[in-house]
């Protein structure tokens, strides 16, 4: 597979040969999904992304789902939603419950990449951590630093990131450019850099499980 | 003449606070300041200023930023706007000895380092007549224990941002019931992931959307709080 331009403002869909199930995911993790789909060889898993962005505004997601939900309704035998809670406070869990659909377990994506058991005790230890994923190293520049106006008013910066202690960059893939770029980014933000693999983490199994039915 | 060319000094007094409310609201911290001296060169008493400047400035941009016209950023510049104003009142304030509205102890919850929305909500009290004490981040339940003996506060604010954090308000309160002192103070809460219903489910007096929300609140319910403790004339 070619590697694939990952989804900041865009929605994407990636038809399979024999569309059959589908998985609507956040565009900050398509990258992931569709390496997992390649690693299994599945041919008959649609994926629909919805723009990554909405990672930085929690209460969008729902509503965004819900609606491509009802955009999607009958055309696919099953549906899987690869988001976690991710912020929404339980607002993606009514829409999805509304649907009959599943979606992947945990908080927040740091915690399927890291294991959401480890990801909690990871952020007990020290609750000062910024997180980064592949995604979010990749594109710390537009989606943290443009979208805070932090390029225009650097002042700001201690305003928002001033209790931050460390960054943990969770990364999926061994890519020197993403591990630089989590690495400038927590000099950026002043604070202790710390990078730990995760690859796929429960993202693999979750998204087995639904294939397999 | 363009806006950075514009002579505050002379325009009256309507004009000018009109002025600062859209100075704040671009987060013009300078000119904030400047304003903030003048009205209190013209004879403004620093409670007028307060209330007539800045916190109706800063309710203008808590509005905004609810209905999504204005974001993080901007909110954030316009309460730096403010804390220069602030930071000239503030002792004069003092000196005037006026009657606080009354005391509020608050602080972002155990397990969440996140403070902008505290802050703003702090400034918003300091603002609306309240004194304010700021517990910061992090804060285990002991430590609001702590602060509701040495304070004995009308007013007990909690903050979380993250979804996972929030359910430690319950926490807190649990632990006001089973010491028999929930009733002491009145329970605000508020943050990003929270709503109305989770206020409720965690036994809250009231949950705050905005800093603006929170003052009007504090002030509402402390008044009504006041009253029904007051004897029957």
């Amino acid at each position: 597979m070619q590697p694939l331009p990952q989804l900041l403002d865009d929605e994407g869909t990636f038809e399979a040969e024999r569309p059959e199930v589908l998985v609507l995911a956040c565009g900050a993790i398509a990258r992931e999904v569709l390496a997992v789909i390649e690693l299994n060889g599945w041919t008959h898993v649609t994926v629909r992304c919805l723009p990554g962005k909405l990672h930085s505004t929690p209460s969008k997601i729902a509503p965004a789902v819900d609606a491509k939900l009802e955009e999607l309704a009958d055309r696919y035998e099953r549906v899987f939603v690869a988001y976690a809670d991710c912020g929404t406070a339980g607002a993606l869990d009514e829409v999805l419950e509304r649907h009959g659909v599943q979606r992947l377990a945990g908080a927040h994506c740091y915690g399927f990449f890291a294991g959401n058991e480890t990801w909690q005790a990871m952020h007990d230890d020290e609750p000062a951590t910024f997180y980064l994923t592949d995604f979010l190293a990749r594109h710390f520049d537009s989606l943290v630093v443009k979208s805070l106006k932090l390029d225009v008013h650097p002042e700001l910066k201690p305003m928002i990131f001033g209790n931050y202690k460390r960054l943990v960059y969770l990364a999926q893939t061994d890519d020197p450019d993403l591990a630089e770029r989590a690495r400038k980014a927590a000099d950026y933000l002043g604070v202790a850099f710390e990078q730990r693999r995760t690859g796929y983490g429960e993202l693999l199994p979750s998204l087995q499980r639904f294939v397999d039915g | 003449m363009p806006d950075d060319d514009l002579d505050l000094k002379t325009l009256d007094d309507d004009a000018l606070v009109a002025q600062m409310h859209d100075d704040l609201y671009d987060g013009l911290a300078p000119e904030i300041v400047e304003g903030t001296e003048i009205l209190l060169e013209r004879g403004w008493g620093p409670d007028r200023v307060l209330n007539d400047a800045l916190v109706e400035g800063m309710r203008i941009v808590g509005i905004d930023f609810r209905d999504g016209i204005l974001f993080v950023p901007e909110v954030l510049l316009a309460a730096n706007a403010m804390k220069g104003g602030m930071g000239i009142l503030r002792p004069l304030l003092a000196e005037t000895g006026a009657e606080r509205v009354g005391t509020v102890v608050i602080g972002t919850v155990k397990g969440d380092i996140h403070d902008i929305g505290k802050n703003l909500v702090g400034m918003m009290l300091e603002g609306a007549g309240f004194e304010v004490i700021d517990l910061g981040i992090n804060n285990p339940v002991e430590a609001y224990l702590e602060a509701l003996e040495e304070h004995k506060p009308d007013i007990l604010g909690m903050s979380a941002l993250l979804t996972t954090t929030m359910p430690y308000m319950k926490v807190v309160i649990q632990a006001l019931e089973e010491k028999g002192i929930r009733d002491d103070q009145i329970v605000l809460v508020g943050g990003a992931p929270l709503n109305e219903e989770f206020g409720k489910a965690v036994g809250a007096d009231a949950y705050c959307r905005d800093a603006a929300v929170a003052a009007e609140t504090a002030q509402a319910l402390v008044l009504a709080r006041r009253a029904a403790a007051a004897p029957a004339s």
